[in-house]
């Protein structure tokens, strides 16, 4: 079912190869789309318009000017910064991000990689985002870098254990850490998904995974590494060009893995809503981006609404509240799936 | 030569040019940033022996526990890549006794050794057996191994809290 492109050019070089790019070619253009929904949405939120101007109809090329003048922009190295590290640094945390796409089940006939351990695979490698942003902050020989290094390590290290309690609910249900085998389980109509199973504890599992996942990608209200009232611009203050543009690529990326994690584990991945109505391979893959763009959406939504937390609330919020919720929940669903 | 060979010496150059890096660095960060790395070689290796739980678990546990907390404890040390990390002459014969006895076991176990050469076989799911063995036969190491580090934890915030008191 999943090896589509295997099928076709074996498991040799070539069939790795295509199978390991396909994700970049879905990520640029669906960062510039998203791009251009965060400059609208945040503006109509907060009763303006946006551009309007780059090719006409309502701004939609903003996004392309702002990569084209990105690329066009030069590449400032700080005297005092050490050299190799900084420059390293922007590679690793898109390294991060995009590593894990490799177990995102895009549609029943295509996973980068179908591995057993699939989901446990996502939450190793997002440390790699974490060293990579320690990297920059130390490596730019700033202060407002290295405080917001200091900050996003904090942050993330915290939030990641009721993001994993959350996730593991999910696999006990679905008896697998494979997320094409958790899309599969969640099969037929929409109330199916185990968003609406063991009511309420995998709701009350989901709203803990989601909030603990936009603490996983640095946005407001969680965006105290960055938060440009205090730092300038946290880590990446130094950084111009295109390595910036490899942060900001990094950050959309990360956007929709969470999303994207969100909604084959908890929306039904790649199935229809409607049962075996609209399924299949390609419908597969529209319902996987779609519900996963609802759930940019919300996280977009979010970030114009909420006002920044402070980091004793962010720590508050992690430690006292998500943590006890998700460690109560996790025994009630264990005792429900045991019960059964 | 298939592929799994080329990435196999891929991966193994990778884990010890980084190792030698984490050892020859007179930089205390570089040294920190080699490990990774290391680590990411060693969790590649690991995958390349069929041990797909054992590999996440290195990276999980190594790069998002340990590694995060050793960049940041070198980070909140000042001037922590001024630290001269080469030690006087006096310490420098037993180092070279301890190197040398380590190194001399490892090369004798490395020759008398018979490496059984398995064939290559595909995937098995470790991580159900794994489960099951440490609810079943391994519950007293588990449990214990768990305890201990409840305890490792209490004992850090109480060594903690006191210290913050006896300043205040």
């Amino acid at each position: 079912m999943h090896n589509f492109i295997t099928q076709y050019l074996g498991t040799g070089f070539l069939g790795g190869l295509l199978s390991a790019v396909l994700p970049l070619l879905f990520i640029l253009p669906y960062a510039l789309v998203t791009i251009w929904l965060e400059l609208k949405i945040s503006a109509h939120m907060q009763d303006r318009v946006g551009p309007m101007r780059t090719g006409k109809w309502h701004g939609w090329a903003q996004p392309i000017a702002d990569v084209t003048k990105l690329i066009q922009k030069e590449d400032i190295i700080p005297a005092a910064a050490d050299k190799a590290l900084y420059l390293l640094a922007p590679a690793l945390v898109f390294t991060g991000a995009y590593a894990a796409y490799a177990a995102i089940p895009f549609s029943p006939a295509y996973i980068g990689a179908d591995i057993n351990l699939g989901i446990f695979y996502i939450v190793a490698v997002s440390a790699i985002v974490v060293l990579g942003i320690l990297m920059a902050g130390w490596s730019s020989n700033n202060k407002w870098s290295l405080l917001g290094a200091m900050r996003t390590a904090a942050q993330l290290v915290s939030y990641e254990i009721p993001s994993s309690l959350a996730i593991l609910a999910v696999v006990m249900v679905a008896g697998s850490f494979n997320l094409n085998d958790i899309c599969a389980a969640q099969s037929g109509w929409f109330w199916n998904w185990f968003v609406f199973g063991k009511f309420p504890f995998l709701f009350i599992t989901f709203i803990i995974y989601f909030i603990a996942s936009l603490a996983e990608t640095n946005r407001a209200p969680f965006d105290i590494p960055e938060a440009e009232s205090e730092l300038v611009a946290g880590y990446h203050t130094e950084y111009s060009g295109m390595r910036f543009a490899f942060f900001y690529l990094a950050e959309y990326g990360n956007m929709f893995v969470v999303a994207g994690v969100a909604a084959a584990l908890f929306f039904g991945g790649w199935n229809s809503p409607f049962g075996v109505y609209l399924s299949g391979p390609v419908w597969g893959a529209f319902w996987m981006i779609s519900k996963a763009m609802v759930l940019v959406f919300v996280q977009i939504w979010l970030r114009w609404t909420l006002p920044r937390f402070r980091v004793d609330q962010l720590m508050y919020l992690s430690w006292k509240i998500l943590t006890p919720f998700a460690l109560v929940n996790i025994f009630a669903v264990g005792l429900w799936v045991v019960l059964r | 030569m298939n592929w799994y060979d080329i990435l196999f010496y891929a991966f193994a150059l990778i884990t010890v040019v980084s190792a030698a890096g984490v050892v020859l660095s007179r930089n205390i960060v570089y040294a920190a940033f080699s490990l990774l790395f290391t680590f990411f070689g060693v969790a590649a290796l690991y995958v390349l022996l069929s041990a797909d739980f054992l590999a996440i678990t290195q990276i999980l546990l190594y790069v998002g526990g340990v590694l995060v907390l050793i960049v940041f404890g070198v980070m909140l040390t000042n001037r922590a890549n001024k630290v001269e990390v080469k030690h006087g002459g006096l310490t420098l014969a037993p180092a070279v006794l301890v190197a040398g006895v380590i190194a001399g076991t490892l090369i004798g176990v490395l020759t008398t050794t018979k490496w059984p050469a398995a064939s290559f076989e595909p995937y098995e799911e470790t991580a159900r057996p794994l489960g099951a063995l440490l609810m079943t036969q391994f519950v007293l190491p588990f449990e214990l191994a768990s305890v201990l580090l409840l305890v490792a934890l209490v004992g850090a915030v109480i060594i903690a809290r006191r210290e913050k008191a006896r300043r205040v």
